[in-house]
């Protein structure tokens, strides 16, 4: 596979209302070409709005969002976004949905099948391509959606609490393989979460976010090398300072 | 858990492998289960014996033997034939119009904002009437022969469908429409690929009562609209005539013929959604 040129975010002043509610005051930030940053918070921060502001689900707001130079105005195949639930058509088996995300690509059929098996293949799911979502576990399913997420080869990937809804084991068994992918392909990867130690795990930064109206609180840079040890003193020590902004709890509660 | 909750919400939660199981837990035993027989065979045993001593006499309670006489009688002579043929036939095509009708009633209104501005309200209205009142009306400009009757049933048939599918496309998942639009689908599309699948289990809840209903319509439409043969005229034969036995016999050929025709539908409806099983709107990671 060849790698993908990855482009950088730009976030500049943005501020988003529902009704008279402020969601988002004045946010900014710059996300560099290829690096990973996990949004860290707690929930009614915002920060699952302004994952859906930069993957043009949403363009009413104030500000601007440009990505490699663009204004975001609408949704781009240069950006993938998964969510925590992973919103596979259940009427499709798992290549069939990985297929799905490429209905507008630019390629042939010949190309779009090549691309869904190596993506199958990437997530480890070979041999699962024609199991319908329901036959799948929960992991399994997110695997998918995550091959989905990625078989149109964005530049950017938005992550919505991917593995939220995952035992233990299986979210740490995703994290590893998603930063293998990130490794692997080069591209700009932003995480959205209220897990301490999944932001410090796999972020470059950890932008934590403070709720009402939400906003940028502090920006911590993880200058650890990959992969990285849970048990390592500076490890264990950013972590215990981020989690004393909320409170001593492993998972930040709203 | 997750199991049992897809089947709580769906019928068809089942995967294709075990589905008799899944479908009824409760049925473990090897033998075929009879507990289904116990009351009618009861009833019969007591229609049996209290015939047998009242001695069919005065035609207000005829025998079984009478009732057999006259089904033997109805099959041989190509009576049975001929009543249920006219039945049926009228029932599918009621069905069919009613259906496609339906369809794209209730498509439009699913879709279209537009639609469901200007026909909705009136929809909603129409649906509040019961289908028996149309009967004066229908019978004035349609007469008492057959377009009456298919008339009658289309209306019965168009209620449900239409009212299921519009509902279906309004209960697809909004995250659904949200994936479409990261993989930009157009608007052709995201109906076609997403929400006409999605909305296809509710699709088949609406063609699946308007089979029924149109049947029970069938049978009213029989009865009020009366020139013809059919099944509800052979009923109305045996009442104007007290012949009892036809009556029964009647009963009998109607409830065999509804039961079958929603067996039918049943089954059509799990070979086409199957394999997709429980796996839908109410699905949890």
């Amino acid at each position: 596979m060849t790698s993908v040129i990855a482009e950088g975010v730009e976030i500049d002043r943005v501020s988003k209302h529902y009704a008279t509610l402020p969601v988002l005051d004045s946010v900014s930030l710059r996300i560099r070409a290829g690096e990973f940053v996990s949004v860290l918070g707690a929930s009614g921060c915002g920060k699952s709005t302004l994952l859906r502001l930069i993957a043009g689900l949403d363009t009413d707001y104030s500000g601007e969002i440009r990505v490699a130079g663009e204004r975001v105005r609408d949704t781009s195949l240069q950006r993938g976004i998964i969510f925590q639930d992973h919103r596979l058509f259940p009427w499709l088996t798992a290549a069939q949905n990985v297929l799905a995300a490429l209905r507008n690509a630019p390629l042939s059929l010949a190309k779009k099948r090549r691309a869904v098996a190596e993506h199958i293949a990437l997530v480890g799911l070979e041999g699962f391509e024609n199991a319908y979502p329901h036959e799948l576990s929960g992991g399994m399913a997110q695997r998918v959606a995550i091959a989905r997420g990625l078989v149109n080869r964005p530049r950017v990937l938005l992550l919505d609490e991917p593995f939220g809804a995952l035992d233990a084991q299986n979210r740490g068994r995703l994290q590893n393989e998603l930063q293998r992918i990130w490794q692997h392909e080069r591209l700009t990867m932003v995480l959205v979460t209220h897990d301490v130690d999944e932001a410090i795990y796999l972020g470059d930064r950890v932008v934590t976010m403070a709720p009402r109206p939400g906003r940028i609180e502090r920006i911590a840079h993880v200058d650890l090398p990959r992969p990285r040890e849970r048990t390592d003193p500076r490890y264990v020590a950013l972590r215990d300072e981020l989690l004393a902004g909320f409170g001593q709890s492993s998972t930040v509660q709203p | 858990m997750a199991r049992f909750t897809q089947t709580f919400f769906w019928r068809n939660a089942a995967p294709r492998c075990d589905c008799e199981l899944n479908r009824e837990p409760a049925k473990k035993r090897k033998l075929p289960d009879l507990r289904g027989f116990v009351l009618p065979a009861l009833a019969f045993a007591i229609w049996w014996a209290v015939s047998t001593i009242h001695g069919g006499k005065g035609g207000l309670l005829v025998t079984p033997e009478q009732v057999w006489h006259t089904t033997w009688q109805q099959v041989t002579s190509g009576a049975l034939t001929k009543a249920l043929g006219a039945s049926l036939a009228r029932e599918a095509s009621g069905f069919a119009i009613g259906s496609v009708l339906g369809l794209a009633l209730g498509l439009s209104l699913g879709l279209s904002r537009l639609a469901t501005r200007m026909i909705g309200p009136s929809f909603d209205t129409f649906k509040q009437i019961s289908l028996f009142a149309w009967i004066p009306l229908i019978s004035v400009w349609f007469g008492l022969g057959d377009a009456a009757k298919v008339v009658f049933l289309s209306l019965a048939a168009l209620l449900p469908v239409a009212a299921h599918t519009c509902d279906g496309i309004h209960a697809v998942p909004r995250s659904y429409v949200e994936a479409a639009r990261v993989f930009r689908y157009t608007r052709w599309q995201l109906v076609w690929h997403v929400i006409l699948p999605a909305a296809l289990p509710s699709v088949f809840t609406g063609l699946y009562l308007a089979l029924i209903y149109s049947w029970l319509a069938t049978l009213g439409a029989e009865y009020l609209l009366v020139a013809g043969s059919g099944i509800g005229n052979t009923l109305i034969d045996g009442s104007e005539n007290f012949r009892m036995d036809l009556v029964l016999f009647g009963i009998v050929v109607v409830g065999v013929t509804g039961s079958l025709l929603g067996r039918l539908a049943r089954a059509a409806e799990r070979a086409v959604l199957e394999r997709r099983g429980g796996a839908s709107v109410k699905e949890s990671v």
